[in-house]
């Protein structure tokens, strides 16, 4: 079963689209930012652009402080395995409101699209169940991801999904470079005080 | 509000509480076992073991998004494992509090401790975070309330080095 290649702007405006006041997004550095920002630059959504492999701690971190909202952390397969370690850590601190997606081009799309180990035998969403988040999938087609995000705004976290993506480079799309300002209009939309 | 000077966990933990401190992230140390059995009896404390150091900067900063306060407990050798990510609260101007149990500089018996027991206090500096060190029992409620203020005050990386010399000497022996 051969199914159309999954685009990444199409794929988080998909996931995005139907979002409600209390999601809040947090981006992992590099194309992933780029890609939510092309959405929208919506003042909810923290968009990493440093700090590799620390997109799902930050995550982690917000869900913690902010059990009312539902937190979706959008990152890239690169990221995701500098910092694979942090999926035991949530499997166990178990967030319900803490949803992660993974867009896997098997690159490294920022540096010249050098393969990641994911181009290679590594399994992504094995290695979440096997940390012990209780959903975890890997997403190859449109149906497939129609029900993932139906889970990501209503189903109960910690769920981990990989979208196998296209090999592609749609553009850089920068959210604000400077950090304390995007930290700033984050805290003032989220907690009405910077 | 002085208790035993041999009791200094539980004076870390009072600074702890009145400064609000809500999440508590730790790979664990000796040192720190006492202080992280006060936060994790606490019910409004969140206690976090990580699988290594730099995942509680992310966590920290997390939490700073969020609206609560946080503290990183780790040892010496931990420092290096968090050095990248230190860039975040930085970049961020976000606070970013730690209290490192220091390894490798008095009667150290492990000498694999020392490298980094050695380089920890340098390579936070070098990544722009504020150094209180504690040499004395008697000196840490007020220095680890100096780096809270600092920290959260001032939106500063600042770092709490607790000498060896005070948690006392490991060895294999």
């Amino acid at each position: 079963m051969s199914a159309a290649p999954l685009h990444r702007r199409d794929v988080v405006r998909d996931i995005l689209a139907p979002r409600k006041p209390e999601l809040l997004v947090v981006g992992g550095l590099g194309s992933p930012s780029w890609d939510i920002t092309a959405t929208a630059d919506n003042p909810r959504d923290f968009c990493l652009i440093g700090a590799m492999g620390l997109a799902v701690p930050v995550g982690l971190g917000l869900a913690n402080a902010q059990p009312d909202n539902r937190i979706l952390v959008i990152t890239g397969d690169g990221d995701m395995l500098m910092g694979m370690g942090a999926l035991a850590t949530v499997a166990n601190v178990h967030p319900r409101n803490l949803m992660i997606v993974v867009l896997d081009n098997e690159r490294y799309g920022e540096t010249g699209g050098q393969p990641t180990h994911t181009a290679g035998v590594t399994d992504l969403s094995a290695i979440a169940t096997g940390a012990g988040i209780p959903t975890a999938a890997t997403i190859r087609s449109q149906d497939e991801l129609t029900v993932m995000i139906r889970n990501i705004h209503e189903g109960d976290g910690p769920a981990f999904y990989v979208v196998k993506i296209a090999t592609e480079m749609p553009g850089t799309v920068l959210p604000s470079l400077d950090g304390a300002f995007a930290k700033d209009r984050f805290r003032m939309a989220v907690l009405g005080k910077a | 509000m002085k208790t035993d000077a041999a009791d200094w966990p539980s004076d870390i933990f009072s600074v702890l509480c009145a400064r609000e401190i809500k999440q508590v992230c730790h790979v664990p140390d000796a040192g720190h076992d006492q202080l992280i059995r006060l936060c994790s009896a606490q019910n409004d404390m969140s206690v976090t073991t990580l699988t290594t150091e730099e995942e509680g900067v992310g966590i920290l900063a997390g939490a700073w998004l969020g609206g609560q306060r946080g503290v990183l407990l780790m040892q010496s050798s931990g420092v290096g494992n968090t050095i990248n990510a230190l860039a975040l609260p930085a970049a961020c101007r976000m606070p970013f509090l730690t209290i490192v149990t220091m390894r490798g500089e008095w009667g150290e018996g492990n000498p694999w401790q020392v490298p980094m027991g050695q380089g920890a206090p340098g390579a936070l500096e070098a990544m722009g975070v504020m150094l209180f060190r504690v040499d004395r029992a008697e000196d840490i409620t007020d220095t680890v309330n100096a780096a809270a203020g600092q920290a959260f005050n001032n939106m500063c990386s600042t770092a709490v080095l607790i000498s060896q010399r005070l948690i006392g000497a490991k060895g294999f022996e």
